[in-house]
């Protein structure tokens, strides 16, 4: 109990330390996936999947299409579940309990704990149409975190303002644009405080020229430094200007990866070399 | 053989009557509406058991005659269960309830798979519980649409009330029956009982279709060209499928 406080405490001071942080040893991952796999069916499209995400980390993942990123996003939003493997957040297994000592599969009342410290942005925003953009944000502090209502919409109108949306309060989803309703989705995920947060390919969805809008929101965020971020994306030139690591997937393996310059100006393996310059090329 | 007077003069007591009919009609369908919505979220649970339970109840319900539910219900089910036998009016409303509410939990199943799954998984990812997330996300949603079809099994509730009459119940056809059984004129008493149910089931649907229009307008202005909940066109074709045929 008090090691784990201890590493709680030390996992604390991540935040204040800024860029490579996948060199860092002793800091207590805020994401650890040890021998993860995933299968549908027969289909086996994550093997063996190891990876460790440090507090405040951004980490990109990129790879061909059906790789296995979004996969591996949603098992850690609890809505896809590991076939094997265990996944860590902050120190305690997500998909697992103790009980009289033994891991047991976990119930709903210990995901529902854990899911306090995800957050998760979705290709397809995913907002509540029969909300106003303001209640979309304060809904989960509200009815979730049990913030009483003032606070709830300081909170919201705060965060909303972030996105540049502080005149969209009282309109509709359906009456936005995509690249408006994406960043009130952001908004609504940022105002639940997770410690990590999963952006599965937020922009492309969007038409081309709203793409630049939702990048610039997210950058911001990395920016202020103390969430973690797994971010999914097509977008090289976005991932090489936010993330601290890039992650290399294809077939449902890592294939290689590290810092932002290495990955793209000195890929070492073909996949990658060849995933590049296909990238470029289209 | 149209007899003016003797209509005129049974008139009134069928129309007194209706007020039985009435209360069988709103309490029956007020109780499947609750049980409706219940067995339908029974069987989104994530429980297999309950969910195999939860078919199983709705296809016995569905697959025996209403008619022969109310028998057991009146005659033996609940005077068993009861210390006092309920009434031949509460029996009906408890029997019309049960019934109906198999039905209802298909249309209300229908508005709630009309949700985009997304919408489940936004809730997830915000940590709503199971409880909230239905009560604040998917039904707000699913709910609105199935309104039309909600009041078309009024009508249809409203137009197997007689059956009661077998259960002892006096609504508008056992007193008629009660009527004929003095006079032997059943043209007329028949007659007017039909004519009766004719106006008002008209009445309802009249104002069922102008609820439709309304909803309709509501949704295409509030819907707009919101790619993320993908809203429920075609959604309600499907559910106005749904209602029962009556034979
Ligand atoms: N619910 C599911 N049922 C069956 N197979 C699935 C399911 N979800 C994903 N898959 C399969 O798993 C593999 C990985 O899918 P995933 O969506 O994680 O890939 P991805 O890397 O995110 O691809 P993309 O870049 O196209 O989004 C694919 O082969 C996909 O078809
Ligand atoms: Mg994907």
């Amino acid at each position: 109990m008090n090691a784990t406080e201890l590493e709680k405490a030390a996992g604390q001071e991540a935040p204040a330390r800024t860029r490579k942080r996948q060199a860092d040893t002793g800091v207590q991952p805020i994401v650890r996936y040890e021998h993860v796999s995933k299968s549908f069916g027969d289909l086996e499209v994550l093997h063996d999947i190891n990876l460790d995400i440090a507090p405040g980390e951004k980490v990109a993942m990129i790879g061909p299409s059906g790789s296995g990123k979004t996969t591996l996003g949603r098992m850690l939003m609890t809505l896809e579940e590991p076939s094997g493997g265990m996944i860590t957040v902050d120190g305690e297994p997500l998909w697992h309990m103790k009980s009289k000592g033994r891991l047991v599969k976990a119930n709903e009342a210990h995901l529902h704990r854990m899911r306090g410290n995800i957050g998760m942005v979705f290709q397809h925003f995913n907002l509540f149409p029969h909300m106003s953009v303001l209640r979309n944000v304060t809904i989960g502090p509200r009815k979730v975190l049990g913030i009483s209502a003032e606070e709830a919409h300081e909170r919201a109108v705060t965060m909303l303002g972030k996105v540049g949306l502080g005149d969209k309060l009282d309109v509709y989803p359906s009456m936005l644009s995509g690249g408006q309703k994406q960043r009130v989705a952001i908004a609504r995920a940022l105002v639940m405080n997770p410690k990590i947060m999963v952006f599965d390919e937020v922009t492309s969805a969007l038409d081309p020229e709203l793409v630049g809008e939702v990048l610039e929101v997210i950058k911001e965020i990395a920016r202020e430094g103390e969430m973690a971020m797994m971010l999914i994306t097509h977008e090289m030139d976005f991932a090489r200007d936010v993330a601290d690591r890039v992650i290399f997937g294809a077939e449902g393996h890592i294939v290689e990866q590290g810092p932002p310059e290495q990955i793209f100006e000195n890929p070492q393996s073909e996949r990658l070399q060849s995933f590049l310059s296909r990238f470029r090329l289209s | 053989m149209w007899n003016w007077e003797y209509a005129w003069s049974i008139l009134p007591d069928l129309i007194a009557a209706l007020k039985t009919t009435f209360w069988a009609t709103f309490g029956g369908f007020i109780f499947a509406a609750i049980g409706g919505l219940i067995l339908a979220m029974l069987g989104r649970s994530p429980i297999w058991i309950v969910r195999a339970v939860n078919r199983l109840i709705i296809e016995f319900i569905r697959n025996t005659p209403l008619l022969v539910q109310l028998f057991f219900l009146y005659f033996y089910i609940l005077p068993t269960m009861f210390p006092t036998a309920p009434t031949a009016l509460v029996s009906g409303i408890i029997g019309l309830g049960i019934h109906y509410s198999t039905y209802m939990s298909e249309v209300y199943r229908s508005g709630i798979d009309a949700v985009p799954k997304g919408q489940w998984e936004a809730a997830k990812a915000l940590n709503f519980s199971r409880t909230k997330t239905w009560s604040t996300i998917i039904l707000p949603q699913a709910l609105p649409p199935t309104l039309p079809v909600m009041g078309n099994y009024l009508i249809v509730i409203f137009k197997e009330t007689p059956l009661l009459s077998a259960i002892t119940l006096v609504e508008v056809l056992t007193t008629a029956k009660n009527a004929i059984s003095i006079s032997y004129r059943p043209f007329e008493a028949y007659t007017l009982v039909g004519v009766l149910f004719l106006i008002i089931s008209y009445v309802f649907s009249v104002l069922v279709r102008m609820m439709e229009i309304r909803l309709n307008r509501e949704q295409s202005a509030s819907s707009g060209t919101d790619s993320s909940s993908k809203p429920q066109s075609g959604g309600k074709g499907r559910l106005d499928k749904e209602v029962k045929q009556q034979a």
